[in-house]
């Protein structure tokens, strides 16, 4: 199969599959009815997604609920004779009228229609037209696209020559020109470093970052400030917070009890790692197989704490081996979704309904990470999960110096994997179920994608090595989308979770294959691929939105303007603490508590819990670290970052909601880290800027965003200046409570009604939707 | 607000209008095929469903979460045979070898031990009610008891999980997120799913909560349960810092929501006319909260109505009245939890001081209700996540026993909204085990609750990571003779 031939390159086939794609999960759009029928249907594009969404369930991979021997999910059982007397077919190339399908979807009979009525499944009659057409123009079936082997396709040829930096450019502008539009232009200077720092670093970029940038007109001035920012640990922190929701980091053990664990020296060194680049190969192979390699090193095996992140019980009377098969159940679902993007859990109790993967598939794969000397339930109170390491004092400051060890410890036990000598047998688990083994399975992988090699250990090592085999048609492709996603919000596969038959089709399909495999093929090097995305003029188009893109383009698939997105929970936070001078930049340790609500655990930790039964807010420094070293409690998540949609370290998470709701209004306006950041960055205007009430509000308002204001923005802001200036000479004591929210303690500066006043205008340009935005 | 509507509609590409009406309400915004911003039913005020599917005969729940499991043996499922036979061997002939938690799983007998309350009938229907529990069996005949509850989780998290989410494992949403999200909002100034926790005096340190127990899962986070809270911030952060006031957080809003406009002018993206309608939700949250929180305008027999309790903030009791404010304020799903169900020792005292807890409240905010008029179409549901053992945990003493989870039987109830009132449903075999008559099980329990709303449960699903999900998985039968 030539993989070109896989995405018909016509313009009308993108524009159409880009459609059809753009409805949202969870509503189901009834757009299609009045969209044209493309000329040349296609397989991947056009049909399968509805045969997948519609059809599968029954005709679909899973054999137990097979109906009528009729499958769709391969071309073989497609094309399949049907009846007693093998006379009949589903699909008759060209000849739509003789093809059972067609005559199915299209009945009015309830005893006869497909997809039939109790299955709360239809077809639109633009999907039927879809079916009908395809069939009539011969049926040409195509395999799924993520199966196949990626390869760099040739450069698409552009009009717009000038505007192209690099291959991402041509790839993207064809299909922008294509559709009628233009790309936009380079965003301003300010907004672009803004942009980029956030995306890189988490923060938004420094005074000093802002004017070296401004002033230096060199063709690489953005290369150079992107060098500069890859090479700050606040990269590396960054790159760290996305990592720890895909590993379901916690500092608890999670379910009923939810006491306190220390994994947070393998935070540490997925740090450490991101900081140094390590290759994205040798990165997942320590955190699955660390402890296999050869003479493995005590840095290697804290690498596999990933495998231990998950929750583990310590309620009174479960059932042990319920819980250690949830615990395998969950690292082989972390592998499928973090490492090939796909959910595997589906299989887990039947054969999946939609992907080429078996419950024996499922099983095998669930051998690897089922032969671990581990417990299902913690026995006793506060003990620690075997197997882990002790780490020492020495160990923290010598062989594992990347780890931030704290004088007031002297221990720290890190959960981490281990094999078992006598190895465990793996059975079939009938309905997934615990007690209900049925046929034995050793080791291996689907072989739908890539069948595991007899080379390869049949351990967790051969497993990595697996992953890695240069055949193996998912791994970069999952990795290299979620550096996309990180730097554009959306991956070029949108589900970037899910690459099988239910996720979203790639927007461009080219350029995805084309970085994943120069992504391997330059020693998978995160630094460089990042940077190589960040030179296109893709990533550095402004993000301004015409009427007329937004008529052709709403959801901004072909990637004409740069996407404008919320920033996360992290950042939110961490970038008011940073450009108030609050944030204390200290890399690792132990998780800090900053301020939360009291009462918030005791509430509902019912006097259990241990160490996690009340909340003891921190003191000083812990205050004012960045939020990914914020404790988290599981069961009691910090609640000002889940309501900027964090997740919730339950499971593997490879993608954040993006909402905006009243509750997160009310953290801004109201969490005390706010309104502190207000007040101390009002104190750093006061400090640095000139003595004039605009002066001031400009200084602040670019700290805030990144740009100056125009004069009718700083006369607003004014406005309210005196306002609040009025109000608080009147009302003195006023002024002294709210410059009083807070821990952090500074000299006096201005006389008080007046620093309120700073303070409180301070905290509305918190509040601006560009505060929180990088756009 | 003149001036705020002033600018709004001279915003550029044409959304102004939209994004005042979004102020008003609660609503988004969605990008139409064509480019065509429309504001959505999807994600807002006005939920997901187009329409019903069936005629609603509720239109708001008050879900009286009993978390812990009461003991259905000491409450409502009468069984004299236990007595009778109390320290005998609990027969292999009715465990049938079903699984055992793993506190109970190691004992060496399985004593048979009935209640040491005494049961009578009560009303028309002649419902059996403990002695524990007098002013619920006062009003029997407004209630529907369902006494053949079965689930199939033995501990408390997935139990509980299972009940809210319809799923063992943490993840889904929760109940009244799913109904949030399908109905929508009925109160521009209230969230739609609001939660109040209290703690029993049973077993004041027992087992916990999750908040992710009320959570939005993969729906929208607006949808999400607002946890209501006793003290100073009813809702977190939802005071403005001390040495601000009204009148200036309204000039920092409009001030804001100028600086925004601009914005949009210069990008126009909706998502910022969005931020806008939300700040001033949260605005109007900052009044519509304290308000329905403040309970002390409550007149004296009403007080006296819900019992000694419920002027103590904090207390189930407080909470049932304020379930009532809410449900007056037509919140559509008001959630309380009452903790300290887990009676594994010392059941006979502590299981009285739970049943005190929550007995006249409970009873109180039906009849509240009822002589508002409100109880026809709000759903009240008591229960917890599952039964407890008809025999002990540990040794029967004179005084003194325990009882491990049981999730083959127990009872629940519900009252108001579409349900059979006076009517007692299910039956178990005489040594209080296993159901013998008319089984409902969790997720028949979730479906018949949908239907009450006029929603049918196959057909409300949400689409997420490639899969259908709904509140009942793949299973569900409505329990339609329990239907008014």
């Amino acid at each position: 199969m030539n993989q070109l031939s896989a995405f018909a390159p016509l313009f009308v086939l993108v524009m159409m599959a880009l459609s059809l794609h753009s409805c949202q999960e969870g509503t189901e759009s009834q757009q299609q009815l009045k969209m044209q029928i493309p000329d040349v249907v296609d397989f991947n594009f056009h049909v399968k997604p509805i045969l997948s969404d519609r059809c599968f369930k029954c005709h679909g991979p899973d054999e137990n609920t097979r109906e009528g021997d009729l499958a769709f999910h391969t071309e073989a059982h497609a094309f399949m004779a049907l009846g007693q007397d093998l006379d009949r077919y589903a699909i008759v190339p060209g000849h739509p009228d003789s093809s059972t399908i067609v005559s199915r979807i299209y009945s009015d009979d309830p005893d006869d229609v497909m997809p039939p009525p109790e299955s709360n499944l239809t077809l639109t009659a633009y999907e039927k037209e879809i079916i009908e057409r395809w069939i009539e123009q011969g049926a040409e079936w195509k395999e799924h696209w993520s199966l196949l082997s990626p390869q760099k396709a040739n450069i698409p040829a552009v009009s717009d020559e000038a505007w192209a930096n690099n291959e991402i450019d041509y790839f993207v502008l064809s299909k922008i020109e294509a559709a009628g539009l233009s790309a936009n232009d380079r965003a301003d200077k300010r907004r672009l470093l803004r942009r980029a720092s956030f995306d890189l670093t988490g923060l938004a970029p420094s005074k000093d970052q802002l004017t070296a940038f401004l002033e230096d007109e060199a063709d690489d001035a953005f290369e150079k400030q992107i060098d500069q920012m890859l090479n700050g640990h606040a990269y590396a922190e960054r790159m760290s917070a996305d990592w720890m929701d895909l590993a379901r980091y916690a500092d608890t053990h999670g379910y009923q009890d939810d006491l306190e664990r220390y994994n947070w020296p393998w935070r540490d060194w997925v740090i450490h790692a991101f900081d140094t680049n390590m290759p994205y190969d040798e990165f997942v192979t320590w955190q699955i197989a660390g402890d296999l390699l050869p003479d493995a090193t005590l840095e290697q095996q804290i690498a596999t704490a990933f495998n231990r992140n998950h929750k583990i019980t310590q309620e009174g009377g479960v059932i042990p081996e319920e819980y250690r098969v949830e615990y395998v159940a969950d690292r082989t679902n972390t592998f499928g979704m973090a490492f090939i993007g796909l959910s595997m859990e589906c299989a887990r109790c039947h054969d999946h309904k939609y992907d080429p993967i078996s419950q024996k598939n499922y099983f095998e794969l669930y051998s690897f990470f089922n032969n671990v000397p581990e417990e299902g339930l913690i026995a006793s109170y506060g003990a620690i999960p075997e197997p882990y390491v002790t780490l020492t004092q020495e160990d923290m400051t010598q062989t594992l110096d990347f780890i931030n060890a704290v004088d007031s410890i002297t221990e720290v036990p890190v959960l981490v994997m281990g094999e078992r000598a006598d190895k465990r047998q793996n059975y079939i688990l009938s309905r997934g179920q615990y007690d209900q083994p049925t046929d034995e399975v050793f080791p291996s992988t689907p072989e739908s994608i890539l069948a595991f090699s007899e080379q390869y250990e049949q351990n967790r090592l051969g497993l990595a090595k697996w992953l890695f085999d240069p055949s193996n048609p998912l791994t970069a492709r999952v990795a290299v989308n979620r550096l996309w996603q990180q730097l554009f919000g959306s991956g070029i596969v949108k589900t970037s979770y899910d690459f099988g038959n239910q996720g979203t089709l790639p927007t461009h399909p080219e350029l995805l294959d084309y970085l994943a495999v120069s992504y391997r093929e330059n020693g998978w090097n995160t630094k460089e691929m990042l940077k190589y995305i960040m030179l296109s003029s893709t990533y550095q188009q402004s993000a301004k939105v015409s009427p007329e893109q937004l008529e052709v383009d709403p959801e901004n698939l072909l990637l004409a303007r740069a996407p404008r997105s919320r920033l996360q929970s992290e950042m939110i936070r961490d970038h008011a603490l940073d450009i108030s001078n609050l944030l204390v930049d200290k890399v690792g340790g132990p998780s800090v508590k900053p301020y939360q609500p009291g009462g918030l655990w005791e509430e509902t930790t019912g006097g259990g819990g241990g160490s996690t039964a009340k909340y003891i807010q921190d003191d000083g420094d812990g205050l004012y670290r960045r939020s990914l070293y914020t404790f988290w409690k599981r069961t009691v998540p910090p609640p000002s970052m889940m309501t900027f949609d964090s997740a919730t370290r339950d499971i593997c998470s490879v993608k954040r909601q993006n909402t905006s709701t009243p509750l997160q209004a009310l953290v801004m306006m109201n969490d005390p880290q706010i309104v502190e950041a207000a007040r101390m960055l009002a104190y750093r205007s006061i400090e640095e800027a000139e003595a004039s009430a605009e002066d001031r509000i400009s200084f602040m308002f670019e700290l805030a965003t990144s740009r100056q204001p125009d004069e009718e923005e700083v006369s607003f802001i004014k406005t309210l200046f005196d306002q609040e200036y009025d109000r608080y000479t009147n009302q003195p004591e006023e002024a002294g409570q709210f410059l009083s929210v807070g821990h952090f303690v500074m000299k006096p500066i201005l006389e008080a009604s007046e620093f309120a006043a700073y303070a409180s205008v301070a905290s509305a340009i918190l509040n601006l939707d560009e505060t929180i935005t990088r756009g | 607000m003149q001036n705020r509507r002033a600018f709004l509609s001279s915003s550029s590409i044409g959304i102004g209008t939209a994004a005042l009406s979004s102020i008003l309400g609660m609503s988004f915004f969605k990008k139409e095929k064509g480019g065509i911003i429309k504001e959505t039913n999807s994600g807002g005020a006005r939920g997901a469903l187009d329409a019903l599917h069936f005629a609603p005969k509720a239109k708001r729940i008050i879900y009286l979460f009993q978390s812990g499991g009461p003991s259905q043996l000491d409450l409502f499922d009468y069984k004299p045979l236990l007595n009778e036979r109390r320290g005998e061997e609990l027969p292999e002939s009715v465990r049938k070898g079903q699984r055992l938690t793993g506190m109970t799983s190691g004992q060496d007998s399985f004593p048979l031990v009935g209640s040491n309350y005494s049961f009578s009938q009560y009303g028309q229907s002649g419902a059996y009610v403990s002695d524990v529990l007098p002013y619920t069996a006062k009003i029997v005949d407004e209630l529907c008891i369902v006494k053949s509850m079965y689930t199939e989780a033995i501990n408390h998290d997935p139990a509980i999980t299972f009940f809210q989410t319809g799923s063992q494992q943490a993840g889904r949403p929760s109940m009244g997120s799913w109904l949030s999200y399908g109905l929508g909002s009925e109160n521009e100034d209230l969230p739609g799913f609001c939660v109040l926790l209290s703690r029993g005096t049973g077993r004041p340190f027992g087992q916990p909560l999750y908040s992710r127990l009320w959570g939005n899962g993969f729906l929208h986070s607006l949808h999400q349960g607002v946890q209501f809270r006793s003290g100073k911030d009813p809702v977190l952060y939802l005071n403005d810092p001390s040495g601000m006031d009204r009148q200036s957080r309204r000039n920092m809003l409009d001030q804001v929501a100028a600086l925004n406009e601009k914005q949009l002018q210069e990008f126009g993206d909706p998502e910022i006319s969005t931020r806008i309608s939300q700040y001033e939700m949260a605005y109007r949250m900052q009044t519509s909260v304290p308000d329905v929180m403040n309970i002390e305008g409550e007149p004296d027999h009403i007080y006296q109505m819900y019992g000694p309790d419920s002027t103590v903030p904090g207390t189930y009791a407080a909470n049932c009245i304020l379930a009532r404010r809410l449900a007056e304020r037509d919140v559509r799903f008001i959630q309380l939890y009452h903790m300290g169900w887990d009676q594994h020792d010392n059941l006979p005292t502590a299981c009285a001081a739970q049943a005190k807890d929550i007995d006249q409240p409970s009873a109180a905010l039906v009849m509240d209700l009822k002589q508002r008029g409100l109880l026809e179409d709000t759903l009240i549901i008591w229960g917890g996540e599952f039964g407890r053992t008809n025999y002990s945990q540990g040794t029967i003493t004179d005084t003194s026993f325990g009882r491990d989870h049981h999730p083959r039987s127990f009872t629940i109830w519900m009252a108001g909204g579409g349900v059979k009132p006076g009517m007692v449903y299910g039956e178990t075999d005489d040594f209080g085990y296993n159901i013998t008559e008319n089984p409902v099980h969790v997720h028949d329990f979730q479906a018949t609750v949908m239907k009450l709303l006029g929603v049918d449960h196959e057909k409300f699903t949400y689409k997420y990571q490639g899969r259908r999900f709904r509140l009942t998985d793949v299973h569900g039968k409505v329990v339609n003779d329990i239907l008014a």
